[in-house]
């Protein structure tokens, strides 16, 4: 009899613009913790939710102990044996313990049968939980252990976990290490989603490292170091660089200062005293994974969250950490947001409307409160001739357009103000290469022409294309910067996994 | 488990949505309402025909009747244009009826005080005064919400009921009438204290040249100023306002007070022309009803010129109805309650399409 569990065969999943898996194939031994280490994007999502039957594969076959396992949903995989807790719980929160348990599992069951059980796995795993307490009234830590709980209640064999720390306190990391070994202990086997290196080899028996849909290697935790593995995840991203340092000026005009901000909510990173400077004419790249405080450190960079706990913004010697968004593009700092719908852009208005949504003070769109429609619309149209963006005309609503023309219009509306400052996030997030190419062209010529960007990204190989820069956000902290031309690629993978040697 | 799944349809956002259904969505909730109507009339036994005439065709078919018709629906087409400044902005100000109360109470107050005057200015300072108690009820809530993050939908509508209690003890403590008989109602406003009317025996009054006026200005606000443009962006997407930097605090302030004010007005010109005085029902429902009015009409103004007209005639047909019918005149409520169910609906399907898929 073998001591493997499931065996994933060739497992190939193509999405319209991407391979999100490309001929996964590795085995996963009975009774271990058995990881999946990657940078966002790097497939290992689709891998999970193709085990729970949340999408079916293209091609490839799956194993459950020597036998073929194909499920088209996840009751199904419960019922064979695979359950999973999100990372986002999804919990009743009005109603109270005993309730969501009740509801979540797919048997029926008494009230008082529940609570045997309940009695059973909760002293079994270290998982005590207060039955009648509302889900509201939980911290993180307990609304995962209702998760836990209620999959458990299952019986399952696999249990995958999806960054399961990602919402925890240090302590609540500690206790669920203790609940995953005597899970193991019991025989179960644990597949543990992660991206944080320290985890890997504290707890996990054996190591996938997954890359651009692809895997790079499973081998035993026993010999690897945290250099060994960031290495792997990351690549050799420094083939062919050529940045350009001749046009930044030795003058900075954008500083952060000692930025701290807490949030009080499980699902928010909180910032520790962020600081860094930006050059004129520099584009500087803030790298790390997803969930590390990007999209709170991008809110107060554009004035949408200016209730800081402390620490200031300077630009042009003034202190603007105050000033709303409006203010700030009054002094010329301009922003990309991450998400096009609904935030850069308004899907059910005209690209033409979208325009006034960021307006610079020599734009001449309002005169007297009454919106100047030619002007708006001539501006409309340079922008779409300018950065060639695909469009029946400027009265097409937003949400006609494809990701990367949409983006391109988002990025052409900004810069053509020409601003002093464009700060932007994840600028080729899910676009094409031609769109991708085209956007990170104009970012470089816009900072040769003396604008200083500041870039936030998940994407390493876009910050190592563009940047003069780059720091790494890792739990609201920043780390100092490097110049890109110099970088060593593991050190910057280290410090993504959270590890500063 | 598996079994109940297949059972439930889920709903799946369609990719598209024609511009053209924008149009016939209330087209086609207004045929099915017939259709719908035609079904109840033969169950209470009544021929189809006769009582759709009857509810639909014969109270207008007299010049006084489309006087009336222009009478209801001056009060609802004014309070739909108000609330459309909070709709668009998302804001579910469903306390109409509690904001025109309080513009009579505010504008008729005036003419209580000046009962002996006649004078050019009184029905502008009525009006005016109507405004301000309007856009002042409606302040409340938006302060709530504001400040206190409450839902508006609820403290509006129990601010409905608080308006109606001041009327209700204004109008039989110290408003009342003291040559009224006990009867609770207020004096009679002075002649220059009412709204002009537009023909000779006809009740058709000044308030439609108001309303008109006000439908006229917030077309121009809607589609020609940033300000209708920030009121839309936020109703559409608040994190993009946020990101253009609209205040949405003002904006909230900015629709409350003006959909107050919308209805205060309409409260007023109730008050100074067709009743004339203060007393108990001042309005039947008009602050409610016109929320049907506002998704009828799109929440665009000509819409709402005609969704107001087709509302009106649900009040005079279920008053013809009592009379001609002896059919409770409540089956004009029944009326107003089918168009916005099947709106709703209509609304739903073409926003959604149903699908047996499994959910979990």
């Amino acid at each position: 009899m073998s001591d493997t569990i499931l065996n994933i065969e060739n497992i190939t999943k193509s999405f319209p613009r991407v391979v999100a898996n490309k001929k996964v194939t590795f085995d996963i031994k009975k009774n271990a913790v058995h990881a999946i280490l990657g940078e966002n994007g790097a497939g290992k999502s689709t891998l999970v939710k193709i085990l729970y039957g949340l999408l079916e594969p293209d091609q490839g076959n799956i194993k459950l102990n020597n036998k073929d396992f194909k499920v088209s949903s996840p009751a199904e995989a419960r019922k064979q044996g695979i359950g999973m807790v999100f990372q986002h719980f999804s919990l009743f929160d009005s109603l109270s313990v005993k309730e969501n348990l009740i509801l979540g599992i797919d048997e029926k069951m008494s009230y008082s049968d529940l609570e045997d059980k309940l009695k059973n796995i909760s002293s079994r795993y270290n998982l005590p939980l207060d039955l009648d307490a509302p889900i509201t009234a939980l911290s993180a830590g307990e609304k995962q252990r209702v998760e836990i709980v209620r999959i458990l209640l299952q019986d399952p064999q696999i249990l995958i976990m999806d960054e399961p720390t990602s919402v925890l306190t240090p302590q609540e990391v500690e206790s669920l290490f203790v609940t995953l070994n005597a899970l193991v202990k019991e025989g179960r086997t644990i597949l543990y989603i992660t991206h944080k290196l320290e985890e890997v080899i504290s707890i996990c028996d054996t190591v996938t490292i997954m890359r651009s849909g692809e895997i790079i290697d499973t081998s035993s935790t026993s010999n690897q170091t945290a250099k060994t593995l960031a290495t792997k995840m990351l690549g050799q991203k420094l083939d062919d660089l050529k940045t350009n340092y001749g046009h930044i000026k030795d003058e900075v005009n954008f500083e952060v200062k000692n930025i701290s901000c807490d949030f009080n909510d499980p699902f928010l990173t909180d910032l520790k005293n962020i600081s860094f400077q930006v050059k004129v004419g520099e584009i500087y790249g803030i790298a790390g994974v997803a969930g590390n405080g990007q999209s709170e450190l991008m809110d107060i960079l554009t004035g949408e969250n200016i209730n800081i706990k402390s620490g200031s913004i300077i630009f042009d010697s003034k202190n603007i950490e105050k000033y709303g968004p409006q203010k700030r593009r009054d002094l010329s700092i301009s922003f990309v947001p991450e998400n096009r719908l609904g935030h850069s852009a308004v899907p059910e208005l005209s690209l033409s409307e979208n325009i006034l949504l960021s307006q610079f003070p020599k734009n001449n769109f309002i005169k007297n409160g009454i919106i100047l429609k030619n002007n708006v619309d001539e501006f409309a149209n340079n922008v779409i001739n300018e950065f060639k963006v695909i469009t029946p005309g400027n009265d097409a609503k937003a949400s006609s357009l494809s990701g990367g023309n949409l983006q391109k219009y988002v990025i052409g509306r900004e810069i053509s103000s020409k601003p002093k400052i464009l700060i932007i996030s994840h600028p080729t997030w899910g676009i094409d290469a031609g769109a991708e190419h085209s956007i990170r062209e104009s970012l470089i010529e816009l900072s040769q022409n003396g604008t200083s960007i500041i870039v936030i990204s998940q994407d390493l190989d876009e910050l190592i294309e563009i940047t003069h820069k780059i720091s790494v956000i890792y739990d609201g902290n920043l780390s100092e910067p490097f110049k890109t031309s110099e970088i060593e690629i593991e050190k910057l993978g280290l410090l993504m996994g959270g590890k500063n040697e | 488990m598996e079994k109940m799944n297949s059972l439930f349809p889920s709903i799946v956002s369609r990719p598209q949505n024609s511009g053209l259904m924008n149009f016939f969505v209330p087209i086609i909730s207004i045929v099915l309402t017939l259709i719908t109507g035609s079904i109840i009339f033969v169950l209470l036994g009544f021929d189809p025909v006769y009582a759709l005439y009857t509810f639909f065709i014969s109270p207008i078919s007299s010049t006084y009747g489309i006087s009336e018709l222009f009478v209801k629906a001056t009060p609802l087409a004014l309070i739909a244009i108000g609330l459309s400044y909070c709709f668009k902005n998302n804001i579910y100000n469903i306390g109409a009826e509690g904001q025109l109360t309080m513009g009579a109470i505010f504008g008729g107050g005036i003419g209580i005080l000046f009962h002996d005057t006649n004078a050019f200015w009184l029905l502008p300072l009525m009006i005016f005064a109507g405004a301000i108690g309007g856009a002042l009820w409606g302040l409340i809530p938006a302060i709530l919400k504001t400040k206190f993050n409450t839902n508006e939908i609820l403290t509006s509508l129990m601010l409905v009921y608080v308006a109606l209690f001041i009327l209700d003890y204004l109008v039989v403590g110290p408003w009342k009438d003291p040559f009224g008989y006990s009867f609770p109602k207020s004096r009679p406003f002075s002649e220059s204290g009412r709204m002009p009317l537009l023909f000779d025996g006809l009740r058709v009054h000044f308030g439609l040249i108001i309303t008109l006026f006000l439908i006229l200005v917030s077309w121009f606000i809607f589609s020609k100023t940033i300000f209708g443009f920030q009121l839309k962006v936020s109703g559409y997407s608040p994190k993009a306002a946020r990101y253009a930097g609209f205040n949405q605090t003002t904006l909230v302030f900015f629709a409350f007070a003006i959909c107050g004010a919308f209805a205060g007005i309409a409260g007023l010109a109730e008050v100074s022309g067709p009743i004339g005085l203060l007393y108990r029902d001042i309005s039947p429902n008009y602050g409610f009803t016109a929320i049907i009015v506002a998704f009828l009409g799109r929440l665009h103004p000509i819409g709402i010129i005609f969704a107001s007209l087709v509302i009106a005639l649900t009040y005079l047909g279920a008053e013809d109805a009592q009379l001609f019918l002896q059919i409770p005149s409540a089956v004009g409520f029944i009326f107003q309650g089918l168009v916005l169910f099947y709106l709703l609906g209509a609304e739903l399907l073409i926003n959604y399409k149903l699908t047996y898929k499994k959910l979990l």
